[in-house]
């Protein structure tokens, strides 16, 4: 199975602020733990939202707000996806994340079976295609 | 209460592998080492949900174990015996000064290699290697091992037991192999991790076509090795064929639990993540140099299929070449089977079935369903409807999987109505 460990922002993360050399270091060895144990499959940090945008929708209509947005606590800062053989196993590699402060949220990554009768073939194909499409892009 | 006993299963898990294998540098014996290990899971139940999870909590297990070792040596007559017959008895003493629980990440890694070469061992049977090396490394049960493989509890245990003694027996040491070694040894690694994969891929029995969570396991155990021997170039390909067959696994079964072969699948539907991983695992081994081997090649046809955005993009004349050096050093009827139907593919079925001509009398593949399933599909291409009738229907016959044998004789039903 697999989990999606969400990086909560920070006022900190928000200001973009860079991480110091150390802390740098530090979550390179915890990096290194997750890709030697097999867990790691991705993982990204995210600029803060003044680079990001939001698009609402409402009917046919869409709107584009422009970041930054305020209450960090409910914004993104990073990622990663592990490959666990458990929840328990995914909470122990979170405790682990060498962080002082802030959140990390855990979520298990949906399989296509957990969408049961309302996700039909077509939606799946639709869906997996934009992901075929985003993951094509992320190689060139 | 209840939750702490989970967490150190958990933790458990996820450190036995190291655990174990810095007590069987020190004591030469994975019978003796796990016993030991077990007894530091013990002593983790017990304090832990008193004293709060440790910070290291492998380092905790490991210096526990170490503890225990050292105390049965100095007690125990026949422990002490033991040891000195594996030859072990001055690493022993080495660490009963200072126990240190902040062991060096090199010596983790060093004993978790050696401890796949033990698993590994030649000494022991092929389905010996996959149950020892779920449980020494991927941190399995006995349980789990026997649900995986669909055999008796008792089976299993019986066979890790008798492992543990030809082991100790053998005095196999605990080593990384020596470099005119290593190859086949490292060949054998490669081996069990594939089987276990293809064990969870294409179920050889049962009912279910595809397990998915043995894929899993013997993917996180092909990723740890290749952080282990990063310059092994097959250990790469091992990996990049695993990442990208497993890519396929979500669309490999239809809604009815039926087998959906690779050229009617919904490309859209792959699992990109993996196909991506897998590509870059690829090009490791490629980057890495020389001859390719097995695993790198088929690892390359697997990577063809994966850029084809439809079947029909197929690149099958690369494949064909691709199956043809993979016959140069890896001959076998199958390959020579799955060489027929990419010529079939890249030069049409008339090619292809002189191929797979060839291979009627190949005693290996008397009993194996895919010769006549091929076949059948090359004769019904070429217009021969009645023949190639006759085939899927003896393959039907053939297959252990109760899925195939349905999609089987649902081909042969069609060719009569046509």
């Amino acid at each position: 199975m697999r989990y999606m460990a969400i990086v909560k922002a920070t006022e900190e993360s928000e200001s973009g602020r860079m991480p110091t050399e150390a802390e740098l270091a530090e979550m390179g060895r915890f990096n290194e733990e997750l890709v030697k144990a097999g867990v790691m499959l991705e993982g990204a940090g995210l600029l803060s939202s003044s680079r990001g945008a939001r698009i609402q929708y409402s009917g046919s209509n869409r709107t584009v707000v422009d970041g930054p947005f305020t209450e960090a606590k409910e914004l993104v800062a990073g990622y990663w996806i592990w490959q666990v053989r458990s929840h328990d196993e995914a909470i122990e590699w979170a405790k682990r994340i060498p962080f002082q402060a802030g959140e990390v949220e855990l979520r298990r990554v949906a399989e296509a079976e957990d969408f049961g009768e309302s996700f039909t073939p077509e939606l799946q194909e639709q869906e997996a295609r934009l992901w075929a499409q985003a993951a094509e892009q992320a190689k060139q | 209460m209840t939750e702490t006993h989970d967490a150190v299963e958990t933790i458990w898990r996820m450190e036995s592998a190291k655990v174990i294998g810095a007590l069987v540098r020190l004591t030469g014996d994975v019978g003796l080492a796990e016993d030991l290990a077990q007894d530091a899971l013990i002593a983790a139940l017990e304090q832990w949900p008193e004293s709060g999870v440790p910070l290291k909590p492998g380092a905790w297990l490991t210096a526990a174990a170490k503890h225990r070792a050292i105390d049965l040596f100095r007690r125990n007559e026949r422990f002490r015996a033991k040891v000195e017959e594996m030859g072990r008895q001055t690493e022993l003493e080495r660490n009963m000064g200072v126990p240190d629980p902040d062991m060096l990440d090199d010596a983790i890694g060093d004993d978790l290699l050696r401890l796949v070469f033990i698993a590994c061992h030649p000494v022991l049977s092929r389905e010996t290697r996959v149950a020892l090396t779920l449980r020494l490394l991927g941190g399995l049960t006995t349980e789990e091992i026997a649900r995986a493989f669909l055999t008796p509890v008792p089976t299993i245990a019986q066979r890790i037991v008798r492992a543990k003694r030809t082991l100790s027996a053998a005095r196999v040491p605990f080593e990384v192999p020596d470099r005119a070694a290593l190859p086949a040894r490292v060949a054998s690694v490669l081996e069990v991790i594939y089987l276990i994969f293809n064990e969870g891929y294409a179920a050889t029995s049962g009912d279910e076509w595809v397990r998915p969570a043995l894929c899993e396991d013997a993917l996180r155990l092909g990723r740890i090795l290749a952080e282990l021997m990063p310059a092994e170039p097959e250990v790469h390909g091992l990996i990049a064929l695993m990442e990208i067959q497993a890519s396929r696994l979500r669309v490999r079964v239809g809604p009815a639990g039926e087998p959906v072969l690779l050229l009617d699948q919904d490309r859209a539907r792959w699992d990109y993540l993996l196909i991506r991983r897998g590509l870059a695992a690829l090009e490791r081994a490629l980057t890495l140099g020389g001859q390719l081997g097995p695993y790198a090649l088929q690892a390359s046809i697997a990577a063809c299929h994966a850029r084809a955005r439809t079947a029909e993009e197929t690149d099958w004349e690369r494949i064909v070449a691709l199956y043809d050096a993979l016959a140069q050093i890896a001959p076998s009827p199958i390959v020579e089977l799955n060489r027929a139907v990419a010529v079939g593919m890249a030069f049409g079925p008339e090619a292809a079935l002189e191929i797979v001509d060839c291979l009627a009398a190949e005693r290996t593949l008397a009993t194996y369903h895919l010769l006549p399933s091929v076949r059948g599909d090359l004769l019904a291409k070429l217009g021969r409807v009645e023949a190639a009738r006759v085939e899927f229907e003896r393959a039907a016959t053939l297959t252990e999987n109760e899925r195939e044998r349905a999609l089987l004789l649902a081909r042969a039903r069609s060719l009569r109505s046509e």
